[in-house]
């Protein structure tokens, strides 16, 4: 949804890369979700996914707000398991199936 | 012996439908209506770990099937057209963010009472019970028991557990009355509710608890399986440390498990009740010498069947091999259908089902090649 009236921050655009394992829901590889914050962080993206594909965010954050051990975030180059970590626009998120699963 | 059956016989099925749950998907096993020819269905949710997955009694349709993925976390699945089509929950089985606690994954579930269509419980790992009102499609912690001030006492640490994780499983409605709840906890022991779950109390007397330091501790004991039978008033408990019975309103386990041969104890997983018969049952026993082999005992798989409520056993092995047969069966993964002559099912932890159309009599393999055997409901 896009953001309107005094105050309102413009949405920025993220990309998103999907593994195969969460498919079923996004049935495509790459998707994109905006974000509407003035500081936005890495939760923003994945709450955003969640509203998009409904019930993939409990899949990969468990319930008490972590990163599932077996699931690995990149934000851009860098592994990122901190959901309060910044994101900047032009950052691109990558959610891969740990190599520790199976 | 000689309880009385309360549960009337409603009409034959007209053949019997496994629903088998594997490490590695669901597949369903179907046969005529003599038993005697079976048929294996492809699999669905392929690559899933499925913990558990039961056919709603009440509606014949809905299937709920408790999964999760090596990578992803824990859901439940709904089909209502036999397992063809699946929708996600859209609330599956979570702890309070408040709590700190996760649900690894959902372990049991558990039809509601028939009175209240659409409840559902489900037991997962770590211990937690949930409720849905809905048919599966969102869930809600019982915080009579999630919150409990003494959950913790009850449960234990991490330590305590099984080797995959301690669970909560066995939940168990009794028919006359859908306040009336049992669950059995591994570990924590059993647990009773007279009110949907406001309150527990723990239900452990006489059971042993030997790796425990107290003689007769109240709770803290590890329940494999607990199983109402065709009389509600008697519960039946395959244990850590052995086989057990309950007559209500009596609190105190009896340890029937010592009429089995001592060559082959009474330690196991699986305990299945009659359908009909409320002084019949069935164990698979395993290996619980020194360091838990968990494997049949000597490599001879067999199943015990008591008619008296446990005063005595008899060794069900014609058909079983003879030797060399390295394997166990889970908790979930023996059940009975409701035949007048009840067929008895199990699935192993190497991947083949094993069923009897004459209640142990006889025994004969239906599937193999499977994956490691999670459970087996009928469906």
């Amino acid at each position: 949804m896009a953001a309107s009236g005094p105050g309102a921050v413009a949405p920025v655009v993220f990309r998103v890369a999907i593994p195969s394992q969460l498919f079923s829901y996004t049935g495509t590889r790459s998707v994109t979700v905006e974000v509407a914050a003035s500081a936005p962080r890495l939760a923003d993206i994945f709450a955003a996914l969640d509203r998009r594909y409904p019930g993939i965010g409990f899949r990969i954050i468990d319930e008490a707000g972590h990163v599932r051990p077996h699931m690995q975030v990149f934000v851009g180059h860098r592994v990122e398991r901190d959901l309060t970590a910044r994101i900047v626009a032009g950052d691109e998120v990558m959610i891969v199936g740990a190599l520790s699963g199976g | 012996m000689g309880a009385r059956a309360s549960t009337p016989r409603s009409a034959p099925p007209r053949r019997t439908r496994l629903l088998v749950a594997t490490r590695k998907g669901l597949w369903a096993l179907t046969s005529d209506a003599s038993r005697r020819s079976w048929k294996l269905s492809s699999p669905s949710l392929l690559g899933h770990i499925v913990h558990h997955a039961v056919v709603d009694p009440r509606d014949g349709k809905t299937m709920l099937v408790a999964a999760r993925t090596g990578h992803l976390g824990p859901t439940v699945f709904r089909s209502l057209d036999h397992g063809r089509t699946f929708k996600e929950a859209q609330r599956p089985p979570a702890f309070e963010p408040s709590s700190g606690r996760v649900v690894d994954h959902t372990f049991w579930l558990t039809p509601g009472h028939a009175s209240q269509p659409g409840v559902w419980y489900a037991g997962t790992s770590p211990q937690g019970l949930f409720r849905s009102t809905d048919a599966g499609a969102t869930w809600a912690g019982v915080e009579g028991f999630n919150a409990h001030p003494r959950r913790k006492d009850w449960c234990g640490g991490d330590q305590d557990g099984t080797p995959d994780g301690p669970k909560l499983h066995s939940v168990l409605v009794d028919p006359r009355d859908p306040d009336h709840l049992y669950i059995g906890m591994s570990s924590g022991g059993v647990f009773e509710s007279a009110d949907a779950g406001a309150n527990w109390q723990p239900l452990n007397q006489g059971v042993a608890a030997l790796f425990l330091p107290q003689p007769d501790p109240e709770f803290g004991h590890d329940p494999h399986c607990v199983r109402l039978s065709a009389n509600p008033d008697r519960l039946y408990q395959q244990n850590h440390c052995g086989i057990y019975r309950l007559d209500r309103p009596a609190t105190r386990w009896q340890r029937i498990g010592a009429a089995m041969p001592k060559s082959v104890g009474d330690i196991g997983l699986p305990m299945v009740a009659h359908p009909h018969d409320p002084d019949t049952a069935w164990v698979f026993p395993m290996d619980g010498t020194d360091v838990w082999p968990r494997v049949s005992p000597g490599g001879k798989p067999a199943t015990y069947r008591t008619r008296d409520g446990g005063a005595t056993w008899k060794r069900q092995a014609d058909g079983l091999p003879k030797s060399q047969a390295w394997w166990t069966v889970k908790r979930q993964a023996m059940t009975a259908d409701r035949f007048p002559t009840a067929g008895v099912y199990f699935g192993t932890t190497s991947g083949e089902i094993w069923g009897s159309r004459d209640e142990g009599r006889t025994w004969r393999s239906l599937a193999r090649h499977l994956p490691e055997i999670y459970a087996l409901e009928i469906a």
